[in-house]
């Protein structure tokens, strides 16, 4: 595949507004998004504002919408795309712009604050902990979370429900809850913290109807939905009915193809 | 101008990596009011792209492994160079710092018994490597972030505020360490996203800023990468130590163009991965150098069977230092033995099956799936070196990571210099981290409750100011001369960016994997061109959230670090780990026992451009070299070794001292 010109449609404005811009863009064998915006900087527009940091899907720095999904520029191959079609490249449309493709992302900095850390087991020394493989497996699937915010982008909770966002943590922040709850060897139940009923009475775990688009735009392939979300409704259920929790586990139990 | 706005802090720590956030942690649980500053988002530093493991010697996979094995090996992989004390308090302490991971909430993966799994890689005798599938640096990160994150929920608890004794001030760049007299006073930066400047005060500053990477151009390196805490040092009077030791990294992705230089992890190799030429042969087993010769297999059937029976057979050369197998492979490819894309052939496909190595490889099995349309687990991937480490960087003393020269600065990880010596062993980077990471928090905590802050003079602040807005005058030299030294070069503007590929061209071409006398001369010339225009570089737009004004700042941190890359590389007249001469194709003993100092010279950042010996000098620049003695190794240290080893390394007069 040789090199050719390209129509991008990018973003530029700033919190006062500002709308697409168009351009006309060589793209090289193998080329990725990024590499496009990147090369837009350096001969055509330099201070076009984007973050990005690995360039290689490990940071989730360079999230953005691309042609209105949400997505990471350093992992879209330009091959997914027709040549003739114009490439819009968006920020992230539920948190607000600060200049061009830059977002300010803070809610999600604020929500992490909100769930309490992880609670050392008493009696055990550093050196002393012992966990399967079997029991950690889940847990460690949540902690490939590279906090992109793409999940928290796309959950519509709080894409089309700016009055959601006090009470709702969003499905990374839940997915936290999650991981803690299921870590092997946390101690929150100890020193009085029940996760679950926090998850549901101080997180906005009943906000969620497990429409699983987290899961369909988490660029790590974690399985947000049922493996974090539905499971937490289901330990929820407990201290508090969900009728949510009967649907998920239906949809759960669909046997695979 | 408008005023400038000043916080006092006890603390700062630049940078967010896991040096900057462990030390960060340290500072504010000795009771240090600790601030952190850094380029990135809090949680998206260079540290998440490391993916083999933290190297300690736990004894979890091999109960033969000690802290003087890993010490033993440290020193055989950075060749002799490494700074003793530490390489010695690196291997004491990491156990420690690894286990103290896990009651912040880490989950590594896990042996049988449920103990933290280790696996093997290059230079470590023993697997030796705490990890996470292949994304251990994500773990490291996110678990000090949460750990922070925790420390401020105790900080709200008791005192109403998140960020009353810690806090993060993500997306800002310091661009001068502030210093009243010899003492460090604080920091001048500037907010990316609003180009708003501002000043903390503080009695202690700890750099964590990482590497260089950024001034070559394949490299596994982020943006980040510019040399930003090795310049702040050498502009705030400290020395860089051994900066010719750069590491390439053996497997870097060599295709699509796009990707080139992204990592390949080692432990592709660690699990059973193998290197092959076009011919398709196992090309290593023609590399290995003598003071390896014994410790490595002689065969492919004896290589293999390590995997399975490591105290019966020795390793395979594909798990030699990474110095070795750049070097090899680099000679591969200039022999015509190359893949198509230029690299070489690295194999797991027909050494374990798909299930395994979508297990133990997940994200290079997604990397090369996404990027390269290469599917690991059916066909051999293609990589090449690529620029991945600087062994050199801040000369700091060992036990307090205090950078000699400067008082109230420390600096730790990848910018500070000699625990790796002249070549870091993958692995012992994340130990690093948070072995000196917490030492360094720990001695500037200690620092700065015995000294209260000095002010901080206005008209240091006015010429930061200066400084940072030059890039936003270019071009009107004639007209700006009146306001003195930072006004700009007269001439045209120059795109920052088509001057930071130049640099980027002239150090992979001149200072890259292998140096030659003469292209080194040529790239000191070609570098102190670049300075002059650099002083040019113009950019658009306005302060806020503009990345062509962010890289005109960046550009002077990266001449300078690359300067002094180039002149340190001249100087050592020999072949050693990470520096590779070929008209000094050995190792020399009596080069052993020196350091090499870069130091700035005069007013070398603002002033006219010279050499060292004056306007006369041949190669002008902003750098000087001092040539120092390390200290001898403490007996003991050097009673692990076998006589017969020491004497490749050592000088007959440090032998028998």
């Amino acid at each position: 595949m040789s090199g050719y010109e390209a129509r991008f449609a990018v973003w530029r404005g700033d919190a006062d507004g500002g709308g697409l811009e168009d351009f006309r863009v060589e793209v090289h064998e193998g080329e990725v998004v990024l590499d496009v915006v990147h090369r837009l900087q350096a001969t055509q527009a330099p201070d076009l504002a984007v973050r990005w940091n690995c360039k290689a899907g490990k940071c989730g720095s360079c999230s953005a919408e691309i042609n209105g999904r949400p997505r990471l520029m350093c992992m879209t191959r330009m091959s997914v795309f027709d040549r003739e079609e114009t490439v819009t490249v968006t920020p992230l449309r539920a948190f607000p712009v600060v200049r061009d493709l830059v977002t300010d992302v803070g809610f999600n900095y604020r929500k992490a604050r909100e769930i309490p850390a992880f609670v050392p087991p008493a009696g055990l020394a550093p050196g002393e902990y012992r966990m399967m493989q079997r029991d950690v497996d889940r847990s460690q699937e949540f902690r490939k979370c590279i906090e992109c915010f793409l999940c928290q982008d796309t959950c519509h909770v709080v894409r089309d429900h700016e009055e959601n966002r006090t009470a709702f943590a969003g499905p990374r922040f839940l997915m936290r809850v999650a991981e803690l709850d299921m870590h092997p060897l946390d101690a929150a139940g100890e020193s009085g913290l029940d996760r679950r009923r926090t998850a549901q009475e101080e997180h906005g775990l009943g906000y969620c109807n497990i429409t699983k688009c987290c899961t369909e735009v988490c660029p790590e392939g974690i399985r947000i939905t049922d493996n974090a979300l539905v499971p937490l409704k289901e330990r929820a259920v407990d201290s508090k009915y969900d009728p949510l929790v009967w649907l998920g586990s239906r949809i759960r139990r669909r046997p695979s193809p | 101008m408008t005023a400038v706005e000043r916080q006092e802090w006890d603390v700062v720590v630049v940078g967010a990596g896991g040096a900057g956030l462990r030390a960060a942690i340290e500072a504010r649980e000795r009771g240090a009011r600790t601030a952190v500053i850094c380029k990135s988002l809090f949680g998206k530093a260079h540290t998440v792209m490391a993916e083999g493991g933290i190297a300690a010697a736990m004894a979890n996979a091999n109960e033969h492994d000690t802290w003087q094995v890993h010490f033993r090996d440290t020193l055989r992989g950075g060749k002799f160079l490494n700074q003793w004390r530490m390489a010695e308090l690196h291997a004491r302490e990491a156990p420690d710092r690894v286990w103290e991971l896990e009651t912040w909430g880490a989950l590594f993966d896990r042996t049988e018994d449920g103990r933290i799994s280790q696996r093997n890689f290059g230079g470590h005798e023993y697997p030796r490597l705490a990890h996470v599938g292949d994304r251990t640096g994500l773990e490291l990160i996110r678990t000090l972030q949460q750990r922070i994150v925790a420390l401020q929920q105790q900080d709200h608890r008791e005192t109403g505020d998140h960020e009353s004794r810690l806090k993060v001030f993500q997306e800002c760049t310091v661009t001068r360490i502030l210093k009243n007299g010899d003492r460090v006073s604080g920091v001048f930066a500037y907010e990316r996203e609003s180009g708003r400047f501002f000043v903390l005060q503080a009695p202690a500053v700890v750099l964590a800023t990482g590497g260089i990477g950024k001034s070559f151009q394949v490299t596994s390196n982020s943006w980040e990468y510019t040399g930003d805490g090795h310049a702040l040092a050498l502009l705030a009077g400290a020395s860089l130590l051994n900066m010719e030791f750069v590491q390439f990294h053996p497997t870097g992705m060599v295709w699509p163009p796009s990707v080139k230089g992204i990592l390949v992890t080692e432990s592709v190799r660690g699990d059973g991965g193998v290197l092959r030429n076009s011919d398709g042969r196992r090309f290593m087993f023609d590399y290995v150098p003598d003071v390896f010769r014994e410790k490595y297999a002689e065969s492919e059937e004896e290589a293999d069977r390590w995997y399975e029976d490591p105290d019966r057979n020795r390793r395979p050369p594909e798990l030699l230092p990474r110095d070795e197998v750049a070097r090899a492979i680099n000679a591969e490819v200039k022999a015509g033995r190359g893949s198509p894309h230029g690299g070489v052939f690295l194999d797991v496909s027909t050494r374990m099956p798909a299930e395994v190595v979508k297990r133990r490889l997940p994200s290079m099995y997604h990397q090369f799936k996404e990027l390269a349309d290469v599917d690991i687990t059916a066909e051999a991937m293609e990589v090449g070196p690529t620029c991945h480490y600087v062994m050199g960087g801040v000369a700091v003393d060992s036990d307090t990571a205090a950078a000699h020269g400067v008082a109230g600065l420390f600096a730790a990880g990848e910018v500070a210099g000699g625990m790796h010596g002249s070549n870091r062993l993958g692995g012992n980077s994340l130990s690093d981290l948070l072995v000196f990471g917490r030492r360094a928090g720990l001695h500037a905590a200690g620092y700065a409750a015995d000294h209260a802050r000095v002010p901080v003079e206005d008209a240091q602040v006015s010429a930061a100011s200066a400084e940072a807005l030059r890039p936003f005058s270019a071009g009107a030299g004639e007209t700006a001369g009146a306001t003195g030294a930072t006004a700009a070069e007269p001439g045209p503007p120059e795109n920052p960016y088509a001057l930071h590929r130049e640099l980027q061209q002239t150090m992979n071409d001149l200072v890259g994997i292998i140096r030659r006398e003469e292209e080194m001369m040529q790239a000191l010339h070609r570098l102190a061109a670049l300075r002059v225009r650099v002083r040019r570089a113009g950019v658009e737009g306005h302060r806020q959230f503009n990345p062509g004004w962010h890289l005109a700042l960046d550009l002077r941190n990266m001449l300078l670090v690359s300067e002094c890359v180039a002149r340190a590389a001249l100087e050592r007249t020999e072949s050693r780990g990470g520096h590779t001469r070929e008209d000094h194709p050995g190792m020399d003993r009596t080069w052993r026992a020196v350091n090499l100092l870069c130091r700035l010279t005069g007013r070398a950042d603002d002033g006219p451009v010279r050499g060292p010996a004056g306007d006369g000098d041949p190669l002008p620049g902003a750098i000087e070299l001092v040539r120092e003695t390390t200290d001898p190794i403490r007996p003991d240290l050097l009673a692990l070794f076998d006589k017969e080893e020491l004497v490749k390394y050592l000088a007959d007069e440090e032998l028998y001292e």
